[in-house]
């Protein structure tokens, strides 16, 4: 059965809607992607729609929030430019919620376990003098 | 897993932090998608069959103004299937098949008459709030398992 998701980025996220679309293009998912101002509408196959939507969460678990959607993306019954612009009439609940979202963004990270939260990026230090003498005699050995 | 009905039926906050734990999130676009993208479109351009209204009348009297009714139809099939429910307290701004007031009455009625766990919330409005509220209801979700 082809499902359509909604995928909503946090304002305060550091993933933007193409990050996302680019994340599936690069993916070979067979989904329809639509890029909307506030996040991303995905159109698929059920299983490869929940794949997909588990790998795009693990780009920011914290900051990104799926939502169902009975119509597919683009559809004349509901699609705007077909309809003589205006917004679509779910869009409303959509933008008040979207407000929320970086409050509940921060509670989910504070609330992640540690193997929850992302990995720190390890912090760069200059290589030991000594480890790189030992490192120039092993390959000129 | 546990079916959590949502109120509002149309929350993306609430359906994704019930989808986060595991669980499965009766919210109405998938009443609305099983409509619209059927493949035999009987009423076009949404679908309403004859049989939409009479889901209807299981919960709502036929004097009951058709939105009622016609919204029942959607949300009535989801509190049925329901073990559980998580229910916002109205915020003033819902909109679409969650902006009727009577039949959003008529949910939270028929939930608690259910008798399911019902974990009752309000929207955060600060941080502190909202650790609060994401605790109680990942609290609540890991009860039901």
């Amino acid at each position: 059965m082809l499902v359509t998701k909604y995928i909503i980025t946090s304002t305060e996220s550091s993933i933007l809607p193409s990050d996302i679309a680019m994340k599936i293009y690069g993916s070979g998912y067979d989904l329809n992607v639509k890029e909307t101002c506030f996040g991303v509408i995905i159109n698929g196959e059920e299983k490869v729609v929940n794949e997909a939507v588990r790998e795009i969460r693990a780009l920011d678990p914290a900051g990104i929030f799926i939502k169902d959607r009975g119509f597919p993306p683009g559809d004349p019954r509901r699609c705007r430019g077909r309809r003589g612009g205006g917004a679509r009439p779910g869009y409303y609940m959509i933008e008040s919620e979207s407000k929320l979202l970086p409050m509940i963004s921060r509670a989910l990270a504070s609330e992640a376990g540690p193997e929850e939260k992302a990995e720190a990026p390890l912090e760069r230090k200059p290589l030991d003098i000594k480890r790189l003498e030992e490192i120039i005699e092993e390959e000129l050995s | 897993m546990a079916k959590v009905i949502v109120y509002p039926p149309t929350s993306m906050i609430l359906s994704d932090l019930v989808e986060r734990t595991g669980h499965k999130a009766l919210v109405v676009p998938e009443q609305v998608r099983k409509l619209v993208t059927s493949t035999e479109i009987e009423s076009p351009p949404l679908n309403m069959t004859p049989e939409e209204p009479k889901k209807g009348l299981r919960y709502a009297a036929v004097d009951v103004p058709s939105g009622v009714r016609g919204r029942m139809a959607l949300i009535g099939p989801l509190i049925e299937e329901a073990d559980a429910a998580i229910i916002m307290e109205d915020p003033g701004w819902l909109t679409g098949c969650a902006g009727c007031n009577r039949t959003n009455e008529l949910v939270r009625l028929l939930i608690r008459t259910k008798g399911i766990p019902v974990l009752d919330l309000k929207y955060p409005e600060n941080d502190s709030q909202a650790r609060e509220f994401v605790r109680k209801i990942k609290a609540f979700l890991e009860g039901l398992k």
